[in-house]
């Protein structure tokens, strides 16, 4: 498999992370999305990394680096999620429509 | 992979597990070892338990499920498809040069990371230090800011 396997697979799962984020109603499952296209993004990199020229270590260093940012990425959104969902009593993201108290 | 289209999140969830291990198989098919390993540890491991831990916090098992999707959801698959298709188009119109999987050891990456991307790294350590501080602020229970007060 060449290349251009591992970059559909990407571009296909990137796309069902923007699918995901837009249409779903649950917040929980938007952070969900949001680590499927983290994970597009990383699997392209290192894609690039082992099939393009200049032979360096470079796509996977920022893919770790990536990998780091999401846990941290998904921490805070968790907490985010639990402390609304903890004031609204409900994960669905249309019903977070008033700023009000 | 059904993740985004399951109506009871937890199956979504064991969804997206089963993702991040078949795209650990990926990275360790493309020669990055280390990567897959990290994948492994971090997704597998941390986030998805994470993630069940929040669902199961949050739903509080009530059997009557909404709808999944929201009202917009004919808008996104239309974006969705133009974006795949674009970018799908521009990797096939693409000529990328000489294709061949080389690999990287583990070595090489650790020296990278430590020579190279020294600065991103502690950067990234304090990135990650700030998060949690902020996780736990954000995740305290209310009572105690009251009883603070």
């Amino acid at each position: 498999m060449g290349i251009e396997g591992y970059l559909v697979v990407s571009t296909l799962l990137f796309g069902l992370g923007v699918f995901g984020f837009m249409a779903r109603r649950n917040a929980i499952l938007m952070l969900i999305s949001i680590e499927l296209m983290f994970n597009a993004v990383n699997l392209s990199l290192v894609a690039f990394n082992a099939f393009l020229p200049p032979d360096t270590n470079t796509g996977a260093v920022f893919a770790l680096m990536i990998m780091a940012v999401a846990a941290a990425e998904v921490t805070v959104g968790l907490a985010l999620v639990i402390a609304i969902i903890r004031t609204r009593q409900t994960p669905e993201v249309d019903q977070y429509s008033d700023l009000k108290e | 992979m059904a993740v985004v289209t399951l109506r009871n999140i937890i199956h979504s969830a064991v969804a997206m597990m089963i993702c991040f291990g078949s795209l650990a198989g990926m990275y360790a098919l493309l020669g990055a070892p280390i990567v897959a390993a990290a994948q492994v540890l971090i997704y597998l491991g941390a986030i998805s338990v994470l993630i069940l831990f929040a669902i199961m916090l949050t739903q509080a098992g009530d059997a009557n499920l909404p709808a999944p999707f929201h009202r917009q959801m004919p808008i996104a698959v239309v974006v969705v498809l133009a974006i795949v298709g674009l970018v799908g188009w521009a990797v096939f119109q693409t000529d990328w040069g000489l294709a061949e999987a080389a690999g990287a050891a583990v070595d090489d990456i650790a020296t990278a990371l430590f020579t190279d991307f020294a600065l991103p790294f502690e950067i990234i350590s304090l990135l990650i230090l700030v998060a949690i501080i902020g996780a736990i602020y954000l995740a305290r229970r209310p009572e105690e800011d009251e009883r603070a007060n």
